[in-house]
């Protein structure tokens, strides 16, 4: 039961971007599309699930005074790696996501399980804990993506939805606000706000 | 003249946090007062003007294509970007931690109330980004690359400090339950961010 309430609860009750804000930056910077931010999300989902792995097996062996170079060492290792992946095998994507796969060193996701959690538990444990996390950001990165592809550019994955529906012709616009960044911020923000209102325990 | 236009641009037209999201946990996090909220962007403005010229260097002399050349011919053809990752994140906690001690040392009061802050300066993505950008950009000389990390910090600071502000008022405003705290912060963010997109295309 211990070790599903670890995948279960970020997905809701601790959702590491409605109730830890973590990780905002890449989740604002890279959802304008349903592709970048699934790769994104897959890319934070290796990166943190591996990480919290090998910090876990390390962490009788961390002296608590360089920890946070020891954790950004072995994050950014796995970050490179992640990063000429994709560069090797899906480049448009890559490009598309220029700085931020790099940025992932400093997604305070990663950081902020190594600290909190994977310092301190066992390796099994923190998988599932990386993993439900990573899953919990992705869910987050892919209903941006989602809405923000359908409604700003009336596509998903690249396919011309509104076009198919022939929607165009009766006088449907797209919504150019969302593609812009400031817009990711806002439908956060009622994403917390609708959250919050269903689990009034979290509320300010 | 090419100096101011650099100046300018990062602060408002490339604004860390209103263009790119970037710094978003601490800037969320810390923003409860005006007085720390300074402190904080104080503390990064200096960490990017120290970090990016050291990782200018750096790219530069050591891990841009054939930047070894000066080593020897032979080296000519070597690439060590793929290391840049890496490189940038080790001389920025380096620099992190010196800060962290020399705050310590003058300002017990400001280092209290960063608290667990002053150390995630270094997996703050703004800092990590100036370095990205830097790379990315490709500055001709040492001192665009320093004039863009001064901009940088000062508008990381310029955000900080006017959303800790606006927050002091908020405290006082009948806002939803639900919405209190976080999610009136996101969606105020996003006007600003809106607000910061009319300075597009400005140029000197």
């Amino acid at each position: 039961m211990k070790n599903f309430d670890l995948i279960k609860l970020p997905f809701s009750k601790n959702n590491p971007i409605l109730v830890q804000v973590l990780g905002i930056c890449s989740c604002l910077a890279v959802t304008a599309q349903l592709k970048p931010a699934v790769v994104m999300s897959l890319s934070v989902i290796v990166v943190v699930v591996l990480s919290n792995v090998i910090i876990s097996l390390l962490r009788n062996t961390i002296p608590p005074r360089i920890r946070i170079i020891v954790q950004l060492v072995v994050v950014s290792t796995l970050v490179v790696l992640v990063d000429q992946v994709l560069k090797a095998y899906v480049y448009d994507v890559s490009k598309q996501l220029s700085v931020f796969v790099g940025l992932i060193i400093t997604n305070c996701i990663v950081m902020g399980r190594l600290e909190a959690f994977a310092m301190v538990q066992k390796p099994w444990a923190s998988f599932l804990d990386g993993l439900g996390n990573g899953l919990g950001y992705s869910v987050i990165l892919i209903v941006l993506g989602f809405v923000r592809e359908f409604f700003g550019s009336g596509t998903l994955w690249g396919y011309p939805v509104m076009e198919k529906l022939g929607l165009y012709e009766v006088g449907y616009e797209n919504n150019g606000l969302m593609i812009m960044p400031p817009m990711a911020l806002i439908l956060v923000g009622l994403i917390i706000w609708w959250h919050r209102s269903k689990n009034k325990d979290l509320c300010e | 003249m090419e100096y101011i236009n650099i100046f300018i641009k990062s602060i408002f037209v490339d604004n860390m946090i209103f263009a790119f999201f970037l710094g978003m946990c601490s800037y969320l996090a810390v923003s409860k007062t005006v007085k720390t909220s300074a402190g904080l962007g104080i503390a990064v403005t200096f960490v990017l003007i120290i970090t990016v010229p050291i990782n200018y260097l750096l790219n530069k002399y050591f891990l841009q294509e054939g930047a070894l050349a000066w080593l020897s011919p032979a080296l000519a053809n070597v690439d060590l970007s793929f290391l840049s990752l890496i490189m940038f994140i080790a001389v920025i906690a380096a620099i992190v931690q010196m800060v962290e001690m020399i705050v310590e040392k003058f300002s017990p009061a400001l280092y209290n109330s960063l608290g667990i802050f002053l150390p995630l300066i270094a997996v703050n993505c703004a800092v990590m980004s100036g370095s990205l950008f830097m790379q990315e950009r490709g500055y001709a000389n040492i001192g665009e690359a320093t004039v863009f990390a001064l901009g940088s910090g000062i508008g990381w600071f310029l955000a900080i400090v006017a959303i800790a502000a606006i927050r002091e008022k908020l405290r006082y405003s009948h806002i939803p339950p639900a919405l209190r705290g976080v999610g009136i912060t996101f969606i105020i963010t996003g006007l600003m961010g809106l607000a910061f997109m009319s300075f597009m295309g400005f140029k000197l």
